[in-house]
Formats: C-alpha cells, sequence, structure tokens
C-alpha cells in the first residue's frame, strides 16, 4: 500500500522579526468630549488614554498592514519571497471578501501563498500566533507572516460613551519562523459565545439594508461586565498560559496585554502578581485601542524603547468580541 | 454561610476603603456609590468582585446595575448568603 508523504514536522517555532505602522493623526480627548458630554479627566480616568492615533481616509488596512510587514520581514533577515503563508487579523477590513491577506501577498511580493484573515477581534493577533506556530511546527511553512491590523475610526459613532473614544486604528506584523530552540509555548485560547453580544456592531449589514433608518454599523460594548470578564476571567487565562508554558511570573522579561483600557492593564499586572521588574506593554496611553494591532504594537515599541528585552520572555495575551480569548509565551525578538 | 447587615457593611467599607481610598466611616446604607461616593462602573466592578469572594456570593452583571446605593449592596448580599 502506497504510503502518504507528509510535511516534516520542524520542534520548534519563534518570532524572528517585528515591525509596527502608527496612524498619522494623534487624536487627543480635548477633540472627542464635546460628542461624548465629557471631559479630558473623564477619559484619563477611566481608560488612561491621552490620545490615540487614527489614519486619514487614505489610508487603510491594506496601506497600513503592508508597511508593518515590510518592516517585520526586513528586521527578520528575510525576503518577502521566503514568506509561506500570510495571516491577517482584523474585523475592520471593509470587505467580507475576498481577503486583505490575499490583497496583501502581491503587495508585499510573497509567493502566490496561502492567506487569510482571522476574525478574533482583539484576541486576533495571539490567534494568529497560535496558527503561524502550529503551520511551521507542523513543517508546513518555514516562515509565516502575522499581521494585526485594524481601522476602528470607520466604525465608531462620535457620541457613543461605551467604546467609540478609545479607539485607534494601526497595524503590527511579526514574522513566525523555523527555530532550533523553543520560541513560542502552547497557546491557552478559547472562546466564551454565551456573552456574544457583549462587545458587537450595532446591527448586521442585512439590517442595514433592509431596515430603514439604520445607522451604519458601530462598535457598542457592556464597559463593566467586560471590565470584569478581561481582569478576572482573563488572569486565570494567563496564569494558565504560565502554566503550560513552565514559567513562573518572575522569569517573565515583559507583560504585553491587549491595550484595552489601562485600568484593565493595571488591575491585571496586580492579579498575576507580577514582579516590579517585569517590562508592562502601555502603549494604549499614547496610542488607544487599536483592537487587533495592540499586542504587535506594545511589544515593538517596548522593544524600541528597551531593547534589553530582546531575548527575554513576554507573555502575551489578547481578549475582545466573541468572547474570544488567546495567550503564549514568547521569546522576545 | 449568613451574614449579618452589620458584618456586610463593615466588610463593605473595608473593600471600598481598599479601592478608592475612601474613609471606612462614609461608607453609609444611604449614601449612593455613584452620587455620593463618586464610585465609577470600573470601580463598581471590583468592588463587586471583591465583595463576592469575601462573602461567598455570586452578583452577576445584570444585578450590579440596580446596587444603586450602599444599603442595595449590604441587602442583595445579606439575602444571597442567607
Amino acid at each position: 500500500m502506497t504510503v502518504l508523504k507528509t510535511a516534516e514536522p520542524v520542534p520548534y517555532s519563534r518570532i524572528s522579526g517585528i515591525g509596527g505602522y502608527r496612524a498619522e493623526h494623534a487624536v487627543p480627548n480635548a477633540d472627542l468630549i464635546e460628542a461624548i458630554d465629557s471631559s479630558d479627566e473623564w477619559i484619563r480616568q477611566r481608560t488612561g488614554i491621552v490620545t490615540r492615533h487614527r489614519a486619514g481616509a487614505e489610508i487603510g488596512v491594506l496601506e497600513m498592514s503592508e508597511e508593518a510587514a515590510v518592516e517585520a520581514i526586513a528586521n527578520a533577515g528575510i525576503s518577502p519571497a521566503d514568506i509561506g503563508a500570510v495571516l491577517v487579523a482584523t474585523v475592520t477590513f471593509p470587505y467580507a471578501t475576498p481577503s486583505a491577506a490575499s490583497a496583501l501577498t502581491t503587495r508585499i511580493g510573497t509567493g502566490p501563498v496561502p492567506a487569510w484573515d482571522i476574525s478574533a477581534a482583539c484576541a486576533g493577533y495571539c490567534y494568529g500566533i497560535a496558527q503561524a506556530d502550529a503551520l511551521v511546527r507542523a513543517g508546513t511553512a518555514e516562515h509565516v507572516l502575522v499581521i494585526g491590523v485594524e481601522k476602528l475610526s470607520d466604525f465608531v459613532d462620535p457620541t457613543d460613551r461605551s467604546i467609540s473614544f478609545l479607539l485607534g486604528d494601526g497595524a503590527g506584523a511579526v514574522v513566525v519562523s523555523a527555530s532550533d530552540t523553543p520560541g513560542i509555548s502552547r497557546s491557552v485560547w478559547g472562546s466564551k459565545g454565551e456573552n456574544w453580544e457583549t462587545i458587537r456592531m450595532t446591527s448586521s449589514f442585512l439590517e442595514l439594508r433592509d431596515t430603514p433608518g439604520t445607522p451604519f454599523p458601530t462598535l457598542r460594548q457592556d464597559g463593566p461586565s467586560v471590565f470584569r470578564w478581561a481582569v478576572w476571567e482573563m488572569a486565570e487565562v494567563a496564569r494558565q498560559a504560565l502554566d503550560v508554558a513552565g514559567v513562573e511570573p518572575g522569569d517573565l522579561a515583559a507583560f504585553v496585554p491587549h491595550q484595552a483600557n489601562m485600568r484593565i492593564i493595571d488591575e491585571l499586572a496586580k492579579q498575576l502578581g507580577l514582579p516590579a521588574d517585569v517590562a508592562i506593554g502601555r502603549d494604549i496611553a499614547d496610542n488607544g485601542n487599536t483592537s487587533a494591532a495592540s499586542i504587535p504594537l506594545a511589544t515593538e515599541r517596548l522593544l524600541r524603547e528597551q531593547p534589553q528585552l530582546s531575548g527575554g520572555l513576554a507573555l502575551q495575551i489578547g481578549f475582545g468580541a466573541g468572547l474570544v480569548y488567546g495567550a503564549q509565551v514568547i521569546v522576545l525578538p | 454561610m449568613a451574614h449579618t447587615q452589620e458584618e456586610v457593611l463593615a466588610g463593605l467599607a473595608e473593600i471600598i476603603n481598599e479601592e478608592t481610598g475612601l474613609s471606612a466611616d462614609a461608607v453609609e446604607g444611604s449614601k449612593s456609590f455613584t452620587d455620593d461616593l463618586d464610585i465609577d462602573s470600573i470601580s463598581m466592578m471590583t468592588i463587586v468582585v471583591n465583595a463576592e469572594k469575601k462573602f461567598g456570593v455570586t452578583i452577576p452583571d445584570d444585578d450590579v446595575k440596580d446596587l444603586v446605593t450602599v444599603q442595595d449592596a449590604v441587602d442583595y448580599i445579606v439575602k444571597a448568603s442567607a
């Protein structure tokens, strides 16, 4: 009987390069407060956000992705032709199909490689890392490009007090490559579908088409419920991620949670009992919440500002609409 | 385990002090969490989670919005722990 040939697995994967694109326009709280009848102090106190960066009309998901991807590929020391698959985590590409990932293969100049989008909101990047890790270790691709990108400013309602004022635009990208040493731990990831509506669009596209007067869909969240889930349930997920990686909090060089809200970040760090010398991604103060882009952007910034972190262990955890979550420990590139 | 009104009020005052720095003496039954104690929705969730742990009760998200005054919370916890 003929025995099927299969891909040759490799033992490990690692992140070999990282890049980021920050949207051009810094939007201070002062520009948003009138529409939500609020104040700079109110936003800072509840979110820790001072500015968020938003892109102009001429810059979309593809443009931001390309910038971040080109930087990540160069940082990895490879060429676009070496990329074996392209994964794009986003919920703001304005086409249900075709995918952003497919368009990016030609923009970036990879070969005709498998390319697809991931819809996992603020957990999308960690979902992408989990998939890329599995693809590489299975021997399916030697290098996988993972992009987290959002143009959330296209889906905000200036009068919404639940989430819109948090949101910004941007892209972060990494290359996940085959490795002789462990670089990405087993992912702890999952969903909580019973809370499907906790973070949501205001309507479907069919409602927009069929129900007169339906406004263009924008994002909403039940903030306090999200806060409870994001802190106490995600702290448990983060502990599980450390546990399956065989890592103690004191072994970490950095903690990079999804940049949802500074108070979530602070409370998560407190719940995990992180030692004071663990660097914590706090990109949100300047960059706002960029959903799938927030973890790679915060990581890129930590490495730029504290290059000594390179080679250290980082716990990353994404969580968001679905509800969905994903976490892993990585070796920083 | 059942708790008395006095135990719950004292425990809540301790939790609120830890979260907000408010003096325990300021936490009276008649006080509104938002209007009198200036506790925002995020701090309220932290207080609720800590109260759940302290008193061994469950307070679902949908019920939290009905806890307007400290006495509302005390009554809820006493009933839930009975």
